[in-house]
């Protein structure tokens, strides 16, 4: 996908789409939709920074168990525990630095991978009531 | 779904309806945009009326804490009314639900800024 705002409204709205497919609820299915945007953003804004000769990959998943978002850019690469807590008190009033803990808060797991160059992320969101989920639960 | 604002005067309280989407980009730069020429035409109680706005990303969220922090540092008051159910687990979440003072209902929050 090229690098504009334009792949990651049509991201966003692919997600949404499979996350109904897969059986999860609306506020869920919101959720993914809302992680896939912010993943996006950060692969052509901060990663690729808009370059028009920078491309972002997206691969999307579903087996009625779970959904697997890949997103892959070439930009310069993410520390990603470097990112300050942006729920601390220092922090809680800048006006970045949120999209990776939004990420994090809705899905059940997100894997980073250093790319030569670029950052891969991965995120998994688990379809409730399945065997995946409840293993999860049991850990 | 682009972003629409539309302001209205109410008591010496500026009151901007705002629908759509606060998202980086179109949205967040309408909001950063009504701010500005708000607070340069010397508003100092402003109340954003969030009840139409259907969704908001980390960037709509960014814009609306500058927006917070621009009118405080005019010696303004910024409030919020009508937040969706997304729109307040959003700040929840980012515990930023007990830093703006969020109104239910129009006149109370009118009279809720201090004169």
């Amino acid at each position: 996908m090229d690098s504009t705002l334009e792949s990651v409204n049509k991201a966003e709205e692919m997600a949404g789409q499979l996350a109904k497919e897969a059986g999860f609820d609306e506020d869920a299915r919101d959720g993914i939709a809302m992680a896939v945007r912010e993943a996006m953003i950060n692969a052509v804004l901060h990663g690729n920074a808009y370059d028009p000769d920078k491309r972002v990959n997206l691969s999307l998943e579903q087996n009625g168990r779970e959904m697997i978002v890949t997103i892959a850019d070439e930009g310069k690469g993410l520390e990603p525990e470097e990112i300050p807590d942006p729920l601390a008190p220092e922090n809680l009033m800048k006006q970045s630095g949120r999209g990776i803990f939004l990420i994090r808060a809705f899905m059940d797991e997100v894997r980073f991978r250093k790319l030569e160059p670029g950052t891969e992320i991965t995120l998994i969101k688990r379809v409730p009531g399945t065997e995946l989920d409840r293993q999860e639960a049991s850990t | 779904m682009t972003m629409k604002a539309s302001t209205r005067q109410v008591d010496g309280v500026t009151i901007v309806d705002l629908s759509g989407r606060i998202t980086l980009g179109e949205g967040s730069v309408v909001l950063r945009d009504t701010i500005k020429d708000l607070l340069g035409k010397g508003a100092k109680h402003i109340l954003l009326n969030l009840g139409d706005v259907s969704y908001i990303d980390s960037s709509g969220i960014g814009e609306l804490v500058s927006a917070f922090t621009s009118v405080q540092r005019q010696g303004g008051e910024l409030k919020l009314l009508h937040l969706t159910k997304k729109v307040h687990d959003l700040l929840q979440i980012t515990k930023l639900y007990t830093v703006f003072d969020v109104q239910e209902e129009e006149a109370a929050a009118i009279k809720a800024f201090s004169r």
